[in-house]
This record gives C-alpha cells, structure tokens and sequence, in this order.
C-alpha cells in the first residue's frame, strides 16, 4: 500500500508524486496552483466544485487536499470537516483572505495549514510535510494497535477504555445483540486480557434513549443525575455509569456548540486532550495487557498493573493542574462536569435525544477513521506526563474520537481536559485533525490549558471524548480520586458502544479503542456514511446524496433523518446513519 | 546567386527591423513591471512557462480575463438594482477578483480590489460605484499590456523559427544572422519565453 512504501520510504524522493487533490472554484488560481503543484512534481488532480472533489477522494486515494475557503457549492470549513471525518487525510487551506479569525477557522477545522493566496511555489514545495507528520503517526498508531488487533476485530467494540474504567466491573449491556451478554467486562470476544480492549457497549437504542430523556426531563437539569435518571428509567442491566456516561455525551452534544467561543473551545479541546490521554493511556493498558495477559475483574486494577499503567496513570493525573480547573467549572459547563446536567442542557423531546446520542454515535463512527490521524501527539510538548504516554503508547490518536460535527463543542469537556490532560497522549476528541491536538497539547502543556487556543483541534465537537463521562465528574475531586476517575470513564465509554461490531475491523479501530467507547463507530463505511449524512443533511444537493449509496448497510433511514434531521440512535450494525444535522443542534444549545 | 543574395539581404534587413521592433516590445514587462500593473508575481508565473507548458501564461491571462470580465459584470448589475444593493454578492465577487488578482501578479486590480472591500463593507454604493470604475479602469489596462505583450512574444517566437531556418538553410549566411538569432533568443529569453524548439 501506497502509505506503507511512503512511510518506509525515507529517502528523498517521497515528496515526488504524493497525490494532491486541488479545490478551487477560480479557474485562474486553480490553474496556477496546479502548474505549481506540477512544478512541484506532485501528482495533481483539480475540480471546482467541492462535491466533484469528495466524490474524487471517495473513489481514489490521494494523500493531501488543497482547498480553497470561499466556494459556492460548499463552504470550505465544511469540507475541511468532511475530509477529515471520511478520509482523515492532511487538508490545506487556501484562502485570499488572511484575518486572523478567519484562520483561526481553519486551524479549528482541522486544517494542517493554511495558505494566503497567491500561494508560491515556496510554500507548496513544502506541503508533502503533513502528509508524512500524518503517515507517521498513523503508523506508530497501528504498530501500538496491533497486538491489539485480534482483539478489537473480534470485539468491534471501541475497545480500550472500557477496560480501564469501571472498577473492573463492567456490565454492559447490550440492546440488540444477541449477546450472551452477561460476559465479564473483557469484553466477549476476548478471552483474556482485553477488558481492556473490548467492552461490550451498551446500546443506546431511540427507545432506551428516550426514556432516559424523559427521565431527564422529569427529574430536570439540577437534579438530573445518572442514579436518579437510572431510577427513573426503570431498564434492567443498566448501571449507573452507563447513565452517567450516556448523560455526559447528552449534554456535550447539546452544549453550545461555538466555534468562535474560546472559552467553550478551550475547554472542550481540553476534554478532548484529557480523553485522547486516557484513551492513549488506555490504549497502552491495552497493549500491555495483552502481551503481559493480565487480567484482573478491578478495572482500577488493570489500570494500574498494566506496566507501566501505574506510572502513567498517576503521572496522569498528578499533572491534573490545579490551576483552577474547579473554578472554571463554574458555568453549566462546570456542572456538566461534575456529572450534573446543567439547565437547558438537557432537552426534552425523544427526538433530541436521539440526535444527541446517534450524534456522538455519529461522530465516534467518524472519527474511527479519522482516529488513524497519528498526530494527535505529535508536537505536543513533551511534558513528563505527555512523554511518559507517548512512550509507553505511542498511540496519539487514541483520544481521537472522532469530532462528528462542528458543532458539538462541549466545553465541558475541555475544563476536563484541561483538567486533567496529563500524560495521556490519547486524545479521544481529536479524531480529525491531529494538529489539533497538538496544538492542544502544546497548550496544555504550556500551562496554558485554560488559554488554549479555542480553535485549536477542535474539529467537530465532540465525540467520544466526551464520553468520558465520569471523567469530568471528577475534576473536582482529589488527585487521588481522579485516580479513580478514568476507570468509570473508561468503562463508560465502553458501555455506550453500540453494536457495530464487525465493522470495526478496522485499522481505524485501533486508534479509536479506548476513545471510541462510545459508539462503536462504524468504521469506514459508516464514516463514509456520517460524511454523507452531514452532506445530506445540510445541503439539498442531490450529488450529496448520491454517495452515500457507495456504503454498506447504509440505508438512510428517511424516516429517522427526517427527525429534525438528528441522529438517532441506531445499532451501527445495521448501517444506519443518521445525518447529523448542525443546525438542528445548535439550536438546542440553551444554556450560557 | 545574386538575387538570391539580394533576397537573403533584404530578409535580414526586414527581421533587424522587427529585432529592433521586438527588442522595444520585449521591454514591456520591464515596464508593466515598473509601472506597477504587475508584480513580481507575474515573474513567477512566467517562470512556470516551459515546453510543457508553452503558453502557460497567456492561458492563465485569458482565464483571468474571463473571470475578471464576469466578476465586473456582475457586480455592476448587483450595485444597479434599484430593489437593493447586495452587498453579500459584491462582497464575494470582490473576494474572488483579489484573489485571482494576487494569483496571476495583477497588483494595480488587487489594490483596487482592497480599496473596493472599504465601500462594500460600509454599504455605500457611492462608494462602490466609484469603485467599480476604477477597478475596470485598472482590468483594462491590465488586459491591454498583456495582449501586447503576448503579441509580442508570439511573433518574436515566429521570428526566431524564421531566423534560424534561414540561418541553417544557408551556409553562406551572413554571419550577421547568427548574432540576431542569438540576440534574438536573447530577447525572448528577457521577454518570459521560451525558445521555440525548431527541428
């Protein structure tokens, strides 16, 4: 495969014939840019019309997509977003416009740069830059993935985080599996050691989901806590934490969602980071455990005998700053943290629900593929914590959950992850651009975490990060209990990994394990899906749609889209997807 | 023999003067140079003309031409709606034009694009009005220097294939013809070109 000559490639003539994709509706600039790129002795393909070029990067393989800001047929961001949801591959930005805010767009978005027009032969010469960063990290990715492999195939269940949570007692459960379902945390498919790796997830069917809205909604946002709705929800197999994490994945998904808001971004982006740590640190549990066999029903347990887990997972939350996280959290973010539903978080209507939940099953699906996005790590500082993940893992893009939509920022999760990134190298919310979470980590890393740059990384929101669901709750509490705290996460982020096992063969999947617990996320073909879902959704374009006929399973479900045009929460095996729809969910964003 | 001669003669007489003509002309970027209607990244565009690409410049100036006409049209229909100015749409015409502008070295049209930003933001058609003129004030002249210049090069390089079939036909060429090929291509060089490759 073309990825695997050019990462062991390292001689000087990589950057020749690197496949380039150019997106421009000017003729001129897009005839310039591709004699340049020729020039450049890239291997370049043109279109004018953004759907021309998904429906080109769908059917070929390219290694970078050069595009353009303003276009008629789609915005720019937009496609941005698409690219790295679907193809997770490096994307520039070309643009005559050259205000801060206006890249700081782009950065947010994902994009691996961002060039002013007119664009020189200097500059291009030097793109085949990201496409290695990426490749690499890619790699390291899956060589850390691969003793997990066996594991994640059988499962296909976000795997990773699962195992480190919960206390080592996972109940899953399982809404339209067949599942001999009462197995042991591990995880069915495993025998051994992969609690760590695979958990079954708990499927957050419309139906169930709909009665934890109600719940919710009864109880209303102050009280709304994952025992009381757990109560009130009356489901058997269900456990508190399958609550909680589902209720931390509710409310992200509802959270304003703002692009421009630093506050919001910095936080979520520190969610992000905190979860791509743990899920990294997860992930590497996952590794040990799976060579060293390991297996202990503590959860906890397993987190800390994992060589090297120990180290990690204290340096991890040692490196919880102290700067203030808690006094952040004094917006309904804070209370989303602390695991409470804050007011207007929570919306009633079975419908909104469902969005919430397909939409973090939507993004995680995404982002499965986009979790190969290896640069999570990359150029992060290298605190203590970060090298000690780094090393023990390698797997940057554990956390890479995959940012379904713009629009789920939650910045509740970033107060957590500024709280408590730490050594993980996971980023569970990275799931789109890597140089995001870099520049996440950087920040962090700086210090600066509070101050992160909003637009860094953050791609679409939230995804499985945000499943990190007792994971915020814990910020407030001690180092110690923090401590504690990823297990619950973890697991929760297992349990609401819908069925979509089997697609989760993916070598995306290894990135996602213990990111994606929360929706198994199907992996290319429903990502292909969730691109086109988020097509589909948002623009009345029939060419939008038509792609989405290329993936298996997929059989939009009319009837759900037309919910508002949310996610519903659907079994991934089936191949549903849901378009996601931004709009829709930007409107539920109430609070603040 | 000596009519042949004569012939040869009045040839070469004929292409000095058109050397002398091309010489003048091949200074024209020089000079649009200086004058500010393109930059140096005209250069750079220049640059990327080679056999493969032999007329790589003149296909991205008509292009711009197209484009820059049609961005002027519209805009110049949008500020003459008595309904409603849109300013959104002139607004996106403005950013396309600079954009495309910048790209093919076009500083004078970028310029007026910025200037043009100012009114358009502000809403004030006055303004754009204003504006607008100047900015087709500026696309036409730009249009006129490059079709001079593409003129210029597409006989020079005439010229030159001229020359040299001449020059190597006739063993008993003048020595003077080689030194005009030379010079010739010389000025084509200058001029951005490429030399015609004459088998």
């Amino acid at each position: 495969m073309r990825v695997e000559r050019i990462i062991n490639d390292t001689n000087d003539e990589f950057p020749i014939g690197i496949r380039v994709l150019a997106v421009d509706d000017d003729p001129t600039c897009l005839l310039l840019l591709e004699s340049l790129l020729r020039r450049c002795k890239y291997n370049v393909t043109t279109t004018n019309q953004a759907i021309t070029a998904l429906k080109l990067l769908r059917q070929n393989k390219f290694d970078l997509v050069i595009s353009d800001v303003h276009m008629p047929d789609m915005d720019g961001f937009k496609l941005l977003e698409l690219v790295g949801l679907e193809m997770d591959l490096p994307v520039i930005m070309l643009s005559a416009n050259g205000d801060t805010n206006v890249v700081m767009k782009g950065i947010t978005h994902g994009a691996c740069d961002y060039l002013l027009k007119p664009v020189r032969i200097e500059e291009l010469n030097n793109i085949w830059q990201h496409v290695v960063r990426r490749k690499r990290f890619e790699r390291k990715d899956r060589y850390n993935s691969d003793s997990q492999d066996k594991l994640r195939a059988n499962s296909g269940e976000a795997v990773g985080m699962g195992s480190i949570g919960n206390n080592g007692k996972l109940k899953k459960k399982r809404k339209d599996q067949d599942e001999d379902e009462e197995r042991d945390e591990n995880g069915h498919h495993n025998n051994e050691d992969p609690s760590i790796r695979k958990k079954p997830r708990v499927a957050w069917s419309a139906e169930l989901h709909g009665k934890f809205v109600a719940a919710v909604n009864q109880l209303g946002m102050k009280n709304a806590t994952p025992k009381k709705i757990l109560e009130l929800m009356k489901v058997e197999k269900l456990t508190t934490q399958n609550v909680g994490s589902h209720l931390q994945a509710f409310i992200r998904t509802f959270s304003a969602y703002s692009y421009d808001d630093p506050k919001v971004i910095t936080k979520l982006t520190k969610f992000r980071l905190y979860l791509k740590r743990i899920s990294c640190a997860a992930n590497q549990q996952v590794n040990i455990a799976a060579a060293v066999r390991m297996r202990s029903p503590n959860g906890l347990g397993n987190f800390h005998t994992l060589a090297g887990s120990n180290q990690l997972h204290n340096a991890a939350f040692r490196s919880f700053p102290p700067r203030g996280v808690l006094g952040r959290l004094n917006t309904h973010a804070a209370l989303l943290i602390r695991g409470l539903p804050s007011p207007g978080t929570i919306r009633s209507g079975h419908g909104q629900n469902s969005v919430n939940s397909g939409n973090d099953q939507c993004k995680l699906q995404s982002f499965v593929s986009g979790i190969h996005n290896a640069n999570i790590l990359h150029g992060l500082p290298m605190s203590l914590e970060l090298d000690q993940v780094q090393t023990n893992k390698g797997v940057s893009h554990i956390g890479e959950l995959p940012i379904a939509d713009s629009t789920t920022v939650f910045p509740v999760s970033s107060s957590l992850i500024e709280a408590t990134v730490t050594g993980f190298s996971g980023n569970p919310l990275l799931g789109v651009t890597s140089n995001s979470l870099m520049l996440e980590a950087s920040s962090q890393q700086a210090g600066n975490s509070r101050d992160i740059d909003p637009a860094i990384g953050f791609r679409n929101g939230n995804t499985l990060s945000d499943f990190a669901p007792l994971a915020p709750a814990s910020n407030r509490k001690s180092n110690a209990d923090l401590q504690r705290e990823p297990i619950p996460i973890n697991w929760n982020a297992g349990e609401l990994i819908t069925s979509a096992p089997q697609e989760w063969n993916s070598p995306y999947q290894s990135n996602v394990t213990p990111c994606s617990m929360n929706s198994s996320i199907p992996v290319s073909g429903t990502m292909v899906q969730f691109g086109l879902c988020l097509d589909q959704n948002n623009s009345t374009d029939s060419d939008s749609i038509g792609p989405l006929s290329f993936i298996d399973n997929s059989a939009m479900e009319q009837s759900i889209i037309d919910k508002e045009g949310y996610l519903m929460l659907e079994p991934w095996g089936q191949g549903s997807h849901i378009p996601y729809n931004i709009g829709l969910l930007e409107d539920l964003w109430e609070f603040q | 023999m000596d009519f042949v001669s004569q012939l040869q003669r009045k040839f070469i007489d004929y292409s000095s003067s058109l050397h002398r003509e091309f010489t003048r002309l091949a200074l024209y970027p020089v000079l649009a140079n200086t004058q500010g209607i393109v930059d140096d990244q005209f250069t750079q565009l220049r640059k990327l003309e080679d056999e493969n690409s032999p007329h790589f410049v003149m296909e991205v100036a008509s292009l711009f031409f197209e484009d820059c006409g049609k961005l002027i049209n519209n805009m110049a229909i949008a500020l003459e709606q008595k309904q409603g100015v849109d300013f959104k749409q002139i607004d996106e015409c403005i950013h396309q034009l600079k954009g495309s502008s910048s790209s093919i070295g076009a500083m004078r049209v970028k310029n007026a694009c910025i200037a043009f930003r100012t009114f358009s933001d502000a809403k004030n058609r006055e303004g754009c009005l204003r504006c607008l003129q100047q900015l087709s004030h500026e696309y036409s002249l730009l249009k006129n220097k490059l079709q001079t210049l593409f003129r210029v090069s597409v006989a020079s390089r005439y010229l030159y294939v001229c020359l040299l079939i001449v020059s190597r036909e006739n063993e008993h060429a003048e020595p003077f013809s080689d030194v005009l090929v030379f010079q010739l291509e010389q000025q084509i060089v200058a001029a951005g070109g490429s030399i015609p490759r004459v088998h």
